[in-house]
């Protein structure tokens, strides 16, 4: 296995975005925004010529190093996703971390590295160096208010449990490897398949690697550090770590459920639909009592890894098809909403009266809102439709009706803010300060959460895209 | 342009509601007007559309199609029959009267229309609709303006009952689209190819286990929209609470996409469980029901447009009962209440709510021998009661004769219990009458009340004359339904 032009062709990507983090270091305030960006932009060629070359050669997909690292269009729909998101997030964060701009941005396209690797990587070693790199990235991102003791404290406590999550995927690795003899997952899958499903070994290995995975996504009984970390992160880490750490996390579930662990459906399935009915109804119960703009929303993205989760119980085209359409949309509400806390502030009580304030920022608010909830006509609507179209075409009837029914909860705790927004008395009259940044950011994630709503067709058949043979 | 009439009349609302974005919010003038010519233009339309309709022809008429979202086989389809239609013009009368009963609303006034240019758009998206998803998605988007409506312009406890009312609905209509995807997902398994429209979805053939399931998914969707009892509970918070336009729109319009569901989608989708007959039973019981306790609780209530709300729940039974007698005069009849119900309780809200601008006193004993002092509004009124009432000669009656004489067809208990409905009907709206309108002046304040000022009758007439013509000669809008009517009994019995 000599080392091509191919591996460098796969690579690129990864190659560019460290080149451009290590570059960003010795960059100054002033043109850190504009170096992450050009970063942002040739990563964005590079992967635009993977797809040219997929489908100039009719491909499913061009693996490199001998396996470990492939582009195929689920990874580089994944990426797309990442790469939208690190753009908007890099929109929206100059006024939290103005003073250390140059270092936060050189993290983010670390962190971003380690996604690229994750959604890419067909190898456990490849996946779990991914995994650390994006990790340890956003341990650093979510100290990154160095005199913020909220925010010290937050980093401590995701450190700690996230460093105990990566243990037990690496646990759960090492058993694989040593039930097979490999470390591709393609060799795993064939090796698990000779096994017999309920191998105590092979148990071990799922429950282990599951929960530390699920950890990652933030499900039920592994959510403790995400309400902290959201409240206490810099809030565009926040939103970072809503989207995108969630995208990749589910990526990797995906690439290991419906991979290696397919044989092992009826085992896990069910335990599966437990952990996501659990995360959905805890995500929600929990939201409804949160004053903390920041925590609702970070409980509401637990709820969000449910629907995720029921995606992947389903477990068909139209659920694959359906994570990503979820994660497409979810990019751009959860990015806007939390843009919009930046801009107006922490607490409930702060956003009152923000309609009259700021009348286009609340409308946008409404428009995520009501996104997150998932009603039509927004883009949100489009997810949990696929996600319940899913669940119903594989009998999980029951599923789907409480899946069904949380929207209604879901929207009742949305709708305090939209409340506090458009119902509530402003403490104060003069408009909220929102630049140039944020106001595109805004503009283009409510553009976008409209538009997806009232004209989906191309965007499905973008993230239809992901799960082609 | 005639073969985009109906998309015409669909998006006017929407196009002048995003003109009216344009405008300076302190031109209060300027926006009243607009959108009162938008609703008013939208009407000239649909009266377009009724020019162009055909009473005799059968199926869909005037149908548009165009791929929207190919994937999940789910098409931009409108059309009208002769039940859409009716419910159509309904749509766009009420709209503009309710906007010109809006001219005292004086904070935001900017929001207020552009949020009813969109309730107008979404309702008549919901009758338009032959697409299901279509459909669920107007049936959801009306709730977002209403919500807004009753929160920022209604009543004391305004935010409880705009809430109650968005996630009571909303949990309806979540429900309901289950029972859609199930459809949907029959359609592929039988035929192949995915599709959401209404004619593709009546070729189905399921087994009746299926269609159960489907129906009272859908179920869940209209009879807590209609509301059916015991899911009427929002109701009366909604009713009260909104400003006056809100509640006219509700009572007149956002009731009857209940009504319309069963007829569009469970009736003839799933025809054999809607005619089952444990099914029709527990239908039938739960609209006598409500019947008779939306009376008895209009009887106890102390307050005007508490009345005016509980009459809604035992009005929309009569239209339920209809449905499920399942003979061409039971739901020919239910059609036709269900316009009379938009006439008469529109106006009665429309009463009540000058009258609030007047007094700002909701209870009825704050009120009496107002005939004295008002004789143009106690007329108009009197009208109203007596055709809500169900008297010979005016609208209501018509609807509810027939709806009785469906009932007849099946059972004489049926029958007899809606007559006791009727009764009761007349006896709460009668005491109603009498306790405001009659007697001597029992409050000074009311003394010097100024009856009805111009506005105020032009916003009436149009209602009025509507109440007396439907009365008088009730053969045309019987006509219009005869078809489409026939049409679902024979697929109700002979599935």
């Amino acid at each position: 296995m000599s080392y091509g032009a191919t591996d460098t062709f796969v690579l690129t990507p990864e190659i560019l975005l460290v080149l451009f983090g290590c570059a960003l270091l010795f960059t100054s305030r002033r043109w850190a925004l504009p170096m992450l960006f050009t970063g942002l932009a040739f990563t964005a060629g590079a992967l635009w010529r993977q797809h040219l070359w997929l489908e100039s050669n009719h491909a499913a997909e061009l693996a490199a190093f001998g396996g470990a690292l492939t582009a195929d269009r689920f990874g580089l729909f994944f990426d797309t996703l990442f790469l939208a998101t690190t753009a908007l997030v890099a929109g929206i964060s100059k006024p939290a971390v103005e003073r250390d701009f140059p270092e936060f941005a050189s993290l983010l396209l670390f962190a971003q590295c380690g996604m690229f690797l994750l959604a890419g990587g067909l190898d456990l070693i490849t996946l779990f160096l991914g995994l650390e790199l994006m990790a340890l990235s956003f341990y650093i991102l979510t100290g990154f208010t160095r005199e913020d003791r909220r925010s010290n404290e937050a980093a401590l406590k995701f450190l700690i449990l996230g460093a105990f999550s990566s243990g037990l995927v690496a646990y759960g690795f090492s058993l694989l490897y040593a039930l097979s003899g490999s470390t591709r997952l393609s060799d795993i899958a064939s090796a698990l398949a000779l096994r017999d499903p309920h191998d105590p070994l092979l148990l071990l290995a799922l429950a282990t690697a599951g929960a530390g995975v699920l950890f990652k996504v933030g499900a039920v009984p592994f959510h403790m550090w995400v309400p902290d970390a959201y409240e206490g992160a810099p809030t565009p880490v926040s939103a970072y770590l809503a989207v995108a750490s969630t995208a990749a996390s589910i990526a990797l579930l995906v690439r290991l459920f419906a991979g290696p662990f397919a044989v092992n459906r009826p085992v896990w399935e069910p335990l599966l639909a437990l952990v996501a009915v659990a995360t959905l109804t805890l995500g929600n119960l929990a939201a409804i009592a949160q004053t903390n703009v920041k925590r609702l929303l970070a409980y509401s993205s637990i709820s969000h890894a449910g629907y995720l989760l029921l995606g992947l119980v389903a477990g068909n085209n139209t659920a694959f098809q359906g994570i990503s359409v979820y994660l497409l949309t979810y990019v751009f509400m959860t990015v806007g909403a939390f843009a919009v806390v930046i801009a107006a502030g922490d607490n409930i009580c702060e956003l009152n009266g923000l309609a009259r304030r700021s009348p286009w920022i609340a409308f946008s608010m409404l428009l995520f809102l009501l996104s997150l909830a998932g009603l039509p006509p927004t883009a949100g609507f489009l997810g949990k439709y696929y996600v319940l179209q899913a669940l119903m075409e594989t009998g999980h009837y029951s599923l789907a009706a409480i899946g069904t029914l949380y929207v209604v909860v879901a929207l009742y705790y949305y709708f305090r803010v939209v409340r506090s927004m458009y119902l509530s008395e402003a403490a104060q009259s003069q408009p909220v300060l929102a630049g140039i940044g944020m106001r595109v950011v805004l503009g283009l994630s409510s553009a976008l959460t409209l538009t997806i709503g009232i004209f989906p067709e191309p965007f499905l058949r973008f993230a239809a895209l992901s799960v082609a043979p | 342009m005639r073969e985009h009439l109906l998309s015409l009349t669909l998006f006017l609302p929407l196009a002048g509601l995003l003109v009216l974005l344009l405008m300076q919010g302190a031109q209060v003038r300027a926006i009243r007007v607009w959108a009162l010519a938008v609703s008013l233009a939208t009407f000239l339309v649909s009266l377009v559309v009724l020019s162009r309709f055909s009473s005799t022809a059968t199926g869909f008429q005037l149908v548009e199609r165009a791929p929207w979202i190919p994937t999940l086989g789910v098409q931009y389809a409108i059309g009208v029959d002769g039940i859409s239609m009716l419910l159509v013009l309904l749509t766009t009368v009420i709209c503009p009267i309710a906007l010109l009963a809006s001219w005292n609303v004086t904070t935001n006034v900017k929001a207020f229309h552009a949020l009813f240019l969109l309730i107008e758009t979404a309702t008549l998206g919901v009758f338009l609709s032959l697409d299901g998803f279509l459909f669920y998605l107007f049936f959801d988007l009306v709730l977002i303006p209403m919500y807004f409506v009753i929160a920022l312009w209604g009543g004391p406890r305004r935010l409880h009952a705009a809430l109650k009312f968005f996630l009571y609905t909303l949990c309806g209509s979540v429900l309901m689209l289950l029972g859609l995807i199930g459809l949907y997902f029959a359609h592929i398994r039988q035929f192949g190819f995915p599709s959401f429209e209404i004619t593709e979805l009546m070729k189905l053939t399921l087994p009746l286990a299926t269609q159960q399931w489907i129906f009272w998914a859908l179920f869940a969707g209209f009879a807590i929209k209609i509301p059916m009892f015991p899911f009427h509970t929002w109701l009366p918070d909604a009713h009260v609470e909104a400003p006056t336009a809100g509640s006219v729109v509700l009572a007149s319009l956002l009731l009857k996409l209940g009504t319309y569901g069963f007829l569009r989608f469970s009736l003839p989708l799933v025809p054999q469980a809607s005619s089952d007959l444990t099914v029709v039973r527990i239908l039938l019981t739960l609209s006598i029901i409500g019947i008779l306790y939306g009376a008895l609780v209009s009887l106890m209530q102390r307050e005007w447009k508490r009345l005016i709300a509980y009459s809604s729940v035992s009005h929309m039974g009569f239209c339920t009962l209809g449905i499920f007698a399942l003979n061409p005069i039971g739901l020919a009849g239910s059609v036709l209440q269900q316009v009379n119900h938009g006439i008469s309780t529109g106006l009665l809200f429309l009463l009540a709510g000058m009258m609030y601008d007047r007094r700002g006193a909701r209870e009825i004993s704050a009120y009496g021998g107002l005939a004295a002092s008002m004789p143009r509004f106690a007329f108009i009124f009197g009208v109203a009661v007596f055709s809500s009432a169900g008297l010979p000669l005016l609208n209501g009656f018509v609807g509810e004769f027939a709806v009785l004489q469906g009932a007849f067809e099946v059972s004489r208990t049926w029958a007899a219990f809606g007559v006791v409905g009727l009764v009761l009907a007349a006896a709460y709206l009668l005491w109603l009458y009498q306790r405001t309108m009659l007697g001597p002046i029992t409050h000074e304040e009311n003394r010097n009340l100024p009856d009805l000022t111009t506005r105020e009758t032009f916003v009436l007439l149009p209602l009025v004359a509507l109440a007396f013509g439907i009365g008088l000669y009730p053969k045309p809008l019987f006509d219009m339904v005869q078809k489409p009517v026939a049409e679902l009994v024979e697929r109700v019995h002979h599935k």
